[in-house]
């Protein structure tokens, strides 16, 4: 019961899903839409079973005064501070001027910009220390994002502008990105695709069982 | 980690630096700076030498730290902010192919624009969202708005008041639910564009302000992706452009460009390639494009000019590098 | 609340930078309000779309959306050690339903199609291309192959075999060198967001 029952649901929604694909028609349709649905709704369960798990990890590291125990009490304080707004708000939490688009726009929006944002030093440092043409492969990938980076911008073209106008940087880099660049990305595409194709198959037929936590 | 007195007094003439020009700013006492030409020129050549310098310095085995490195790139991209030099932006066949499929449609064409990211990537999409939006407003197209991450709404709201504002209209100029419409954010990922492929309605019961959707004008006939003239998406990653070729290109025959952050562009290039997607503006680079190409000049035109000095440094710190790597015979005694 | 809300903006932007200069209490400060206010912020959306707006609203005009109800609850089993197992049915019937959906998905949009647009004609009757463009195909036709061969390893590489698929890490190095050139350009573009949120919308110094 334990793992039938997992691997017929598996099968099952599986199946629906690649019916649906060939005959976009009732029953297939209906059954389309129902699964979504469902699907979205066990998407807001999971992310309740996340916070959760957060919560119980910072209050655990509170009460054993671990290093750092502040820390863990401004991650719970923040938590609460935006869902309690949050849903305080009623259905218009988000509007303009609301507690919760106050916090999303001067809290959410600084901090994930910025932490994405910090890593230009270090991929500028990391070009600094480590890209090196050590060897064929090296070179040519360091000569690729050189002509890349160049003709991507308009002073690339600035310094090239004595050069005929198809060797210019911003030809350079188009023909790269239009060409080798495609072939390299529709090969790992295509190997992604196949990859993913079999391990799907293997699901739903009940051979790959690893989501289930068994072998 | 207690605080050495030199980075106290550091902090503090910052602190007090940056309450003096907020107190400027609101008071009027200045309006903002730009460099003259003489100056930001004196800038760049001095940027230059001392990269120069740097170079010398790693060659003689004394590599640079990291942190005089990350004030090169704060340097780089924080100072052309600040000045005004003449730049020429190319616009490539790719970026054009989306302006050319604008030109082609009718006055009144649907067009469907999804905004499938977040603030995180807005420095990059916003541009082309806004430039996209008053383009179409230009061409007196109807614009239908969505967004599969949750975030989206609240962006495309901002770019259709950015586009209004550049283009100098007013709310009677382009009426909301009658020239332009924004549908909210959806759950569902690749479901949701799966299920529009037979009913819109299905998945939007009402608009982001809580209208139904037989209520309003621009959309009530709209049944589904056969309704739609062209689409645009906007994606910095899961949902996105992948997902929406996947599903409404492949399967339901939508016409679609898109607009991606440049970590994801190079992914879509086999797509462009193969036709699935019709034109791609690709990164900050392709807002700018855009914005040239369609005479509206916006955020990343301006924004060029900090991104060529940022490619710049990086390309003079892989040279330094390599330079040193050379002299060395191969044998790198750089450590970190 | 806008001149506060710059100042918290301003506020936590540098707190995160100044972890460039080093790890500090400030960096950490904001990196767990990060923490905190990004999972808040997720349970908030996702009830009012996902729980409320789908499942609350339609729940007496469509009933099976109870089912949904119910592989929710299943889930949060999982807090309960005893009869944590019974979370794998919803799992499962994620598991399942994103397999079905990729599987079809997949192979047509990133298999068939690739395929076709890779195969293209060099020359003939009814089809038209420059010479660039026409190289261009050959580029991509040889590329793929070869950065395909590469990544079959069922077969050891050497020989003609071995050729192909040291053409195709070539090819797959310069696209790797394209896409380190773009993510370059989109780190910069973010930072070049954050500096024009510093310098303009807070203080006011770009004209």
């Amino acid at each position: 019961m334990r793992r039938e029952i997992p691997l017929l649901i598996t099968a099952i929604a599986g199946v629906v899903f690649v019916v649906q694909y060939f005959i976009p028609h009732s029953p297939f349709n209906h059954l389309d839409g129902w699964f979504s649905d469902w699907f979205s709704i066990v998407q807001a369960c999971a992310i309740v079973l996340g916070s959760l798990n957060l919560l119980m990890i910072s209050s655990q590291k509170i009460a054993r005064k671990k290093e750092g125990w502040g820390y863990a009490v401004v991650i719970i304080v923040s938590f609460f501070l935006i869902t309690i707004i949050g849903f305080a708000g009623g259905e218009e939490f988000r509007d303009v001027g609301t507690g919760f688009d106050w916090l999303y726009n001067y809290t959410y929006v600084p901090l994930s910009s910025t932490m994405y944002a910090i890593l230009a030093f270090f991929v500028a440092s990391a070009s600094y220390r480590a890209f090196r043409a050590r060897n064929a492969e090296a070179t040519l990938l360091l000569l690729a994002a050189f002509f890349v980076m160049l003709g991507r911008v308009p002073i690339g073209d600035l310094l090239t502008m004595w050069m005929p106008e198809g060797f210019r940087m911003s030809n350079l880099a188009t023909w790269i990105m239009d060409f080798p660049q495609t072939a390299g990305q529709r090969a790992i595409m295509i190997g992604i695709a196949l990859g993913l194709v079999s391990t799907s198959l293997r699901v739903i037929l009940g051979i790959e069982r690893s989501h289930l936590g068994g072998e | 980690m207690k605080m050495k007195r030199g980075e106290v007094i550091v902090l503090l003439v910052l602190a007090v630096g940056s309450v003096l020009a907020y107190l400027g700013k609101i008071n009027g006492w200045h309006s903002g700076f730009m460099f003259p030409k003489w100056l930001s020129i004196t800038i760049v050549s001095l940027t230059f030498l001392s990269m120069v310098w740097m170079l010398v310095r790693t060659i003689q085995g004394k590599l640079v730290e990291r942190r005089i490195v990350f004030l090169y790139v704060g340097i780089a991209v924080a100072l052309p902010l600040l000045m005004e030099l003449p730049q020429k932006i190319i616009v490539s066949d790719i970026v054009r192919a989306v302006y050319t499929e604008l030109e082609a449609l009718q006055p009144g064409s649907k067009v469907l624009v999804s905004f499938d990211y977040d603030p995180a990537s807005a420095p990059e999409l916003q541009p082309m969202a806004e430039a996209f939006i008053a383009e179409c407003f230009e061409r007196d197209l109807t614009v239908i708005m969505m967004g599969l991450w949750p975030q989206g709404p609240q962006q495309a709201a901002m770019a259709v008041d950015s586009a209004m504002k550049r283009m100098g209209y007013t709310d009677q100029d382009k009426v909301y639910g009658v020239d332009y419409v924004n549908l909210g954010y959806q759950a569902g990922n690749e479901f949701v564009i799966q299920r529009m492929g037979s009913s819109f309605q299905s998945m939007f019961k009402t608009d982001f302000l809580g209208t139904p959707y037989e209520d309003i004008p621009l959309v009530k006939n709209v049944k589904n992706f056969s309704n739609i003239n062209f689409s645009f998406n906007l994606s910095s990653g899961f949902p996105g452009t992948v997902e929406w070729v996947q599903v409404a290109v492949d399967r339901y025959g939508l016409r679609m460009g898109a607009g991606n952050t440049a970590v994801q562009a190079p992914t879509i290039y086999p797509y462009v390639r193969s036709k699935q997607v019709l034109g791609l503006l690709g990164g900050m680079n392709g807002g700018a494009e855009f914005e040239t190409v369609t005479g509206l000049p916006g955020k990343a035109i301006g924004f060029m000019l900090p991104q060529s000095f940022a490619h710049l440094i990086v390309i003079g710190f892989i040279i330094i590098g390599n330079v040193a790597f050379f002299r060395e015979g191969r044998k790198s005694r750089l450590k970190g | 609340m806008e001149h506060f809300g710059l100042w918290v903006g301003a506020f936590l932007t540098l707190g995160i930078y100044s972890f460039l200069y080093r790890d500090n209490a400030w960096y950490k400060l904001c990196e767990a309000i990060f923490i905190g206010i990004s999972a808040g912020y997720w349970v908030v959306i996702l009830f009012w779309d996902n729980f409320y707006g789908k499942f609350w609203i339609g729940r007496e005009e469509e009933p099976m959306l109870w089912v949904g109800a119910a592989l929710g609850v299943l889930m949060l089993c999982r807090l309960v050690p005893r009869i944590g197992w019974i979370s794998r049915w919803p799992l499962a019937f994620i598991v399942g339903a994103t397999a079905g959906l990729w599987m079809m998905n997949y192979f047509s949009s990133n298999i068939m199609a690739q395929v076709q647009s890779t195969i293209m004609p060099l020359l003939g009757e009814g089809y038209s291309a420059s010479f660039g463009e026409i190289v261009g195909n050959f580029v991509i036709a040889v590329g793929t192959f070869a950065g395909l061969i590469y990544f079959y390893f069922s077969k050891e590489h050497k020989g003609a075999f071995g050729a192909t698929a040291r053409l195709g890490i070539w090819v797959i190095m310069i696209t790797f060198g394209a896409s380190f050139g773009y993510t370059v350009m989109s780190r910069m573009s973010l930072l070049i967001g954050r500096i024009d949120f510093l310098l303009g919308d807070w203080l006011g110094l770009i004209q």
